[in-house]
């Protein structure tokens, strides 16, 4: 899937860029987005130390265990076969509490950290595993609380109700998750079939 | 308000981690000596997709899209400014916070395309580029249904947008 996209994406760019005659802009662009991939990575790498950090000491301090207790009625049913005692599983509740926080910087390296512990306890393999799918989807549809960015935005440019979207945007965001969440189930028993 | 969220939160691991007699500086530095290799694994894939996208926006593919899609747009009510925010959301998350900056400049933030421009922001992700990030740091190279399904996702998210801003805020 993300080989077609990605192979497909760079050649509509070259041949749209030549039909649009922005060519000197795509030519830019493939040479210096490679830069920023590698600023954010560095970005992204201070965040993962910092939150792997955390992570383990809240691991240590037991914070974890007690997390996953409280997310585990939740989650035991979506996540199928996953040790809810295991180190993946405390990734995953770490993620979803820094999800519902609103602390995207925090949310990515936890995440990323869940995805590198799911692979340990599931076994590595080129086909992604169901949960792997599962919580991806849950991290691509946003399941914030409280929209901090659209509002302090809202507000810089002269909303009279900056927070008035808040029931919209749970609406929102809980339709969009259940909708990505079916379409990951579905997929995933009509491929079995 | 959110400022007071990440220092608490830290602080909080720390007392309870000293209360509990665990080693917390040694700790954390073991967990950021695991991560900084981690880290350094996703680089590969965020070079690959960040010059998809950069090369995809540079074309003058988004505005050819937007074209392309706006009768059905039209029939689902989704506001036309609304357009490029859908199309670019998913591939790139600074690039639909400027293009959110835009719209919210050329009409009133309380307009009914301000509103659904800002719901959009406040309940959709990035999506590829979660994608390519949380696959990059796994050995995984078939994702299956994990782009369909969060498509899936923000598709529907749209559709709500608009629909939940005509009903809730009228």
């Amino acid at each position: 899937m993300i080989k077609w996209i990605f192979g497909v994406m760079i050649i509509i760019s070259a041949i749209l860029g030549a039909v649009n005659g922005n060519m000197s802009e795509v030519s830019s662009a493939s040479l210096n987005s490679c830069v920023e991939a590698v600023e954010l990575c560095i970005y992204l790498a201070g965040g993962m130390c910092m939150w792997g950090g955390v992570m383990r000491v809240a691991e240590k301090s037991g914070i974890t265990d007690a997390l996953a207790k409280l997310f585990k009625p939740f989650l035991k049913h979506l996540f199928k076969g996953l040790d809810t005692s295991g180190k993946a599983f405390h990734a995953i509740c770490m993620n979803i509490t820094a999800n519902l926080l609103g602390l995207g910087n925090a949310a990515t390296p936890l995440g990323l950290e869940a995805m590198k512990r799911l692979e340990e306890e599931e076994g590595e393999n080129e086909i992604t595993s169901r949960n792997m799918v599962l919580f991806v989807v849950l991290n691509t549809a946003s399941i914030t609380l409280i929209p901090t960015t659209a509002a302090s935005l809202r507000l810089k440019h002269g909303s009279v109700a900056p927070m008035e979207i808040l029931p919209c945007v749970l609406i929102t965001s809980a339709c969009a998750l259940l909708a990505g969440l079916v379409t990951a189930v579905v997929f995933d028993k009509g491929e079995r079939k | 308000m959110s400022n007071y969220i990440i220092p608490f939160f830290i602080a909080l691991i720390m007392i309870i981690g000293l209360v509990k007699k665990v080693d917390v500086f040694s700790e954390f530095t073991d967990g950021a000596k695991e991560n900084l290799k981690a880290a350094v694994s996703v680089l590969p894939a965020l070079v690959a997709l960040m010059t998809a996208i950069g090369m995809f926006k540079a074309s003058g593919a988004l505005e050819f899209i937007s074209l392309a899609i706006s009768p059905l747009t039209s029939f689902l009510g989704f506001p036309e400014e609304c357009i490029p925010l859908a199309i670019i959301r998913p591939v790139s998350g600074s690039g639909a916070l400027a293009v959110f900056e835009s719209i919210l400049t050329d009409v009133s933030p309380d307009s009914f395309a301000g509103r659904v421009a800002s719901v959009i922001i406040g309940s959709t992700e990035t999506t590829f580029y979660t994608i390519a990030v949380y696959y990059g740091i796994t050995k995984v190279k078939k994702t299956r249904q994990a782009l369909p399904a969060s498509l899936a996702a923000d598709f529907t998210g749209f559709v709500i947008s608009a629909l939940t801003v005509r009903i809730i805020l009228g």
